[in-house]
C-alpha cells in the first residue's frame, strides 16, 4: 500500500509527472480513435457508393 | 520511391505494414512505459520529474521528424505530382501537430518544477511554438480553397518553405542562450546518458515512430477513400461521361 502511495506521489512531483503522461495518453489515443473512425466511415461510404454506381451502370 | 507513387501499389503495401506497425507500437510503448515509470532510477538532480523526459523528448523528436517527412512529401508532390506523396503529407500534418503540442505541454510541465516557470520566450521554446503554428497553417491552407488541388499546392509550398525552422530548432540550444539543455544523445563524444535512462527513452521513441507509421497509413487510407468518393460524386453529377477509372 505504501509502495503504491509513494509511486503515485512521484517524490512530490505528482502534479507534474502524471499530467504529462495523461496528456500524452489522451492526445495519442484521441488522435488514433478519430483516425480509425474516419477511415472506417470513408471506406464504408465508398463501398456503398460503388455498389450503387454498379447498379446504375447495369 | 517512384514505384510507390501508384495508389494501388500503396494500398497493397500499406495493408501488409499496418498490423506490424500497430504491434510494434503497442510492444514498444508498453515496454517503454514499464521502464520509464518502474525500472528506471530518479535523477540525482531532478528527482522523479526526469520521468517526464520519456514522453517529452520522443514527442519533440517526432515533431521535427514528422515535419521533415511532410516537407519531403510535399516537395515530391510539387515536383513529380505523386498522388501518394500528397496523401502522405496530408496524413502526417495532424500527427506532427499532435506530437508538437505534446512536446510543448509536457515541456511546460517539466519546466515549472525544474526552471520555476511554465514558459519562457527563448529560442528553443519559441521555435517549437512556430513549428506548431506551421502545422496549423498547413492544415488551414489545405481547406482554404474550393478546389482541393489548389489547397494542396498552397499547403505544400508552405511546408517546403517552413522546413528552414527544423535546423533552427535543432541548433537553437547551441546558437543562443536558453534555459533548455543542449542535446544529450546526438553528441560527438557519444550519448551523455546512462543506459538505465537511455533504454526507456529509445523504446518510447521507437514506439512513437511505429505509432506514426500506423497513423499515417490509417489517415492515408481515409484520404484515398475520400478522393475516390469525390471522383464518383463528380462523375454522377456531371452526367454519363466516365471519369478516368481510379484503381
Amino acid at each position: 500500500m505504501e509502495a503504491i502511495q509513494s509511486f503515485l506521489n512521484m517524490g512530490g512531483y505528482a502534479a507534474f509527472v502524471w499530467p504529462a503522461y495523461g496528456a500524452t495518453a489522451l492526445v495519442l489515443a484521441g488522435l488514433s480513435a478519430m483516425s480509425v473512425v474516419r477511415m472506417r466511415a470513408n471506406e464504408r461510404a465508398l463501398a456503398e457508393l460503388r455498389g450503387a454506381d454498379d447498379e446504375e451502370d447495369a | 520511391m517512384h514505384r510507390f507513387a501508384n495508389p494501388t501499389r500503396f494500398v497493397r503495401l500499406a495493408g501488409r505494414v499496418q498490423p506490424w506497425a500497430a504491434a510494434l507500437a503497442l510492444l514498444c510503448l508498453g515496454a517503454g512505459l514499464y521502464f520509464a515509470l518502474f525500472s528506471s532510477p530518479p535523477d540525482y538532480q531532478q528527482g522523479e520529474t526526469v520521468r517526464i523526459m520519456y514522453v517529452h523528448v520522443p514527442a519533440a523528436w517526432m515533431a521535427m521528424f514528422c515535419y521533415v517527412v511532410m516537407a519531403a512529401a510535399s516537395a515530391s508532390s510539387l515536383i513529380w505530382r505523386h498522388r501518394v506523396a500528397d496523401l502522405a503529407a496530408k496524413a502526417t500534418a495532424p500527427v506532427g501537430a499532435a506530437f508538437t503540442l505534446l512536446a510543448l505541454v509536457t515541456g511546460s510541465l517539466w519546466g515549472k518544477p525544474m526552471w520555476g516557470t511554465w514558459w519562457v520566450w527563448d529560442a528553443r521554446l519559441t521555435s517549437v511554438l512556430i513549428l506548431f503554428f506551421l502545422y496549423l497553417g498547413y492544415i488551414a491552407l489545405q481547406n482554404a480553397f474550393d478546389d482541393p488541388a489548389r489547397g494542396a499546392r498552397a499547403a505544400a509550398i508552405l511546408a517546403v518553405v517552413g522546413v528552414i525552422n527544423v535546423p533552427i530548432i535543432k541548433f537553437s540550444v547551441d546558437w543562443w542562450n536558453t534555459l533548455h539543455q543542449p542535446a544529450s544523445l546526438t553528441r560527438l563524444d557519444g550519448p551523455a546518458i546512462h543506459s538505465s535512462m537511455l533504454t526507456p527513452l529509445l523504446l518510447m521513441a521507437l514506439g512513437y515512430t511505429a505509432l506514426y507509421v500506423w497513423l499515417a497509413i490509417i489517415r492515408m487510407r481515409a484520404e484515398l477513400a475520400e478522393t475516390k468518393i469525390r471522383a464518383i460524386r463528380y462523375r454522377q453529377a456531371s452526367g454519363t461521361a466516365p471519369a478516368p477509372q481510379e484503381s
